[in-house]
């Protein structure tokens, strides 16, 4: 190692402008299999203000537990058209809403799967790096087993899994809460 | 499966999520502690940005109307690099910024210099082989903002940029050398090791100055680099 990363710095308030070229909150297209799922929820600041200048981006596998990405070697079916890249900003409210498919399996430590999971980075203006944190399933049996959720607290574990909207299946909410009471869980990675 | 691990950044060269000076950091930074996690598949891949998602015309902000922007033109351009200074090619690098008189085209924008019909402030340009990348622009007005008396912000260009997983993505700022404001900018300085904040600073480079043209100014970014040997099942040896 002989340089060092580059420093993070705020999006600010406008990035909007920036990012809007790539909007993303459709992730999965007709022809991509898997369960459907649509996740919404609010950012929230520490007085529980909604937070209108934020912007959430998702990662995640394909319903094989397959990364679209060279690194991912396993020997899984890839999803044609599936790039399991999403980008959805905030409204006025700070609501966000995305639609995609319910991941698989991917591997974790110790030879034992991670639990169905989707990556999240959080950046809003007022914060000078993103905000790393994960999005489980609710009803999921293999939550009680998946590392990463095990690496938090047993009573913040919960912020870390969306929950089912009553009557209306497939969809999930799932709200940041980034100070405070309810504090979503946040990752240093 | 192996893993090779993304290596974290250096002690004081990120900042922390809460800096006073900079208040909007006040409500919107954890008072929690992060939990550290290792990295797992689901960190070193991330998305990937294919050539015929970039619209060519996107890294000329001064071609993107019927007439040219008002403001010096500039060559901004540069290298982005892993921590072993490794090109990180084909990689989405995304700007954005305010126009000549300081002023974003932004409906939150209330600041009352005018805007430019000729200028929208955004581009966005897959890297070389090599990690290049050079966008043609107009230099950005410095200009006010809220968050204590007679505040400016310096100019900048904010930069998003992918890299190779989820764990390098980066989003930051470009700065301008000699801009008197720097040392008065809260987001500026809100890194404790100085020469991690210096080099968010431009440097004026003859080599992409075009003569009668425009001034170039080069500005390399550098994304963390990978641990030299793979974690089997990638376990928890990931030096923090």
């Amino acid at each position: 190692m002989n340089l060092q990363a580059t420093t993070s710095q705020t999006v600010g308030p406008f990035f909007k402008i920036g990012f809007s070229w790539l909007y993303r909150d459709q992730l999965a297209g007709p022809g991509v299999s898997g369960e459907r799922v649509s996740i919404s929820g609010r950012i929230l600041d520490g007085d529980g203000v909604p937070v209108p200048d934020g912007i959430i981006e998702i990662w995640q596998a394909n319903t094989h537990g397959k990364y679209a990405h060279p690194d991912d070697e396993q020997n899984k079916p890839a999803e044609q058209g599936f790039t399991g890249f999403g980008r959805v900003p905030t409204d006025g409210e700070g609501r966000f809403h995305f639609s995609t498919i319910k991941p698989g399996r991917v591997p974790g430590p110790n030879g034992k799967l991670q639990a169905p999971h989707l990556e999240i980075s959080v950046f809003t203006r007022g914060l000078l790096r993103r905000l790393i944190t994960r999005v489980y399933f609710p009803e999921e049996p293999s939550n009680a087993e998946d590392f990463a959720l095990n690496l938090v607290e047993l009573e913040r574990r919960a912020t870390l899994i969306a929950k089912r909207i009553e009557g209306r299946p497939g969809e999930l909410k799932w709200n940041v809460k980034m100070q405070g009471e309810d504090e979503t869980v946040f990752f240093d990675c | 499966m192996n893993i090779r691990a993304y290596r974290r950044c250096a002690e004081g060269t990120q900042p922390k999520h809460l800096h006073p000076p900079y208040v909007s950091s006040l409500k919107r930074a954890p008072a929690k502690s992060l939990v550290y996690l290792p990295h797992t598949i689901s960190e070193v891949t991330g998305p990937t940005f294919s050539k015929e998602l970039v619209d060519v015309k996107a890294c000329d902000l001064t071609k993107q109307h019927a007439d040219a922007p008002l403001g010096e033109r500039i060559i901004v351009s540069g290298r982005v690099l892993d921590e072993d200074a490794r090109p990180v090619a084909n990689t989405l690098v995304e700007i954005w910024q305010a126009n000549a008189a300081g002023r974003y085209l932004h409906g939150s924008d209330q600041h009352n210099a005018p805007l430019d019909p000729n200028f929208t402030g955004v581009g966005h340009t897959l890297t070389d082989a090599e990690g290049r990348y050079r966008f043609v622009t107009i230099r950005p007005g410095e200009y006010p903002w809220k968050n204590h008396y007679n505040a400016w912000r310096p100019a900048h260009i904010h930069f998003s940029l992918f890299g190779p997983a989820f764990a390098t993505r980066l989003v930051t700022q470009m700065y301008f050398p000699g801009d008197p404001l720097l040392p008065f900018d809260p987001i500026f300085n809100c890194t404790d090791d100085e020469k991690a904040r210096s080099r968010l600073i431009s440097v004026f480079d003859w080599e992409t100055t075009i003569p009668v043209q425009a001034l170039g100014y080069r500005f390399d970014i550098v994304l963390n680099g990978r641990e030299a040997t793979p974690i089997e099942e990638h376990g928890h040896e990931t030096q923090r």
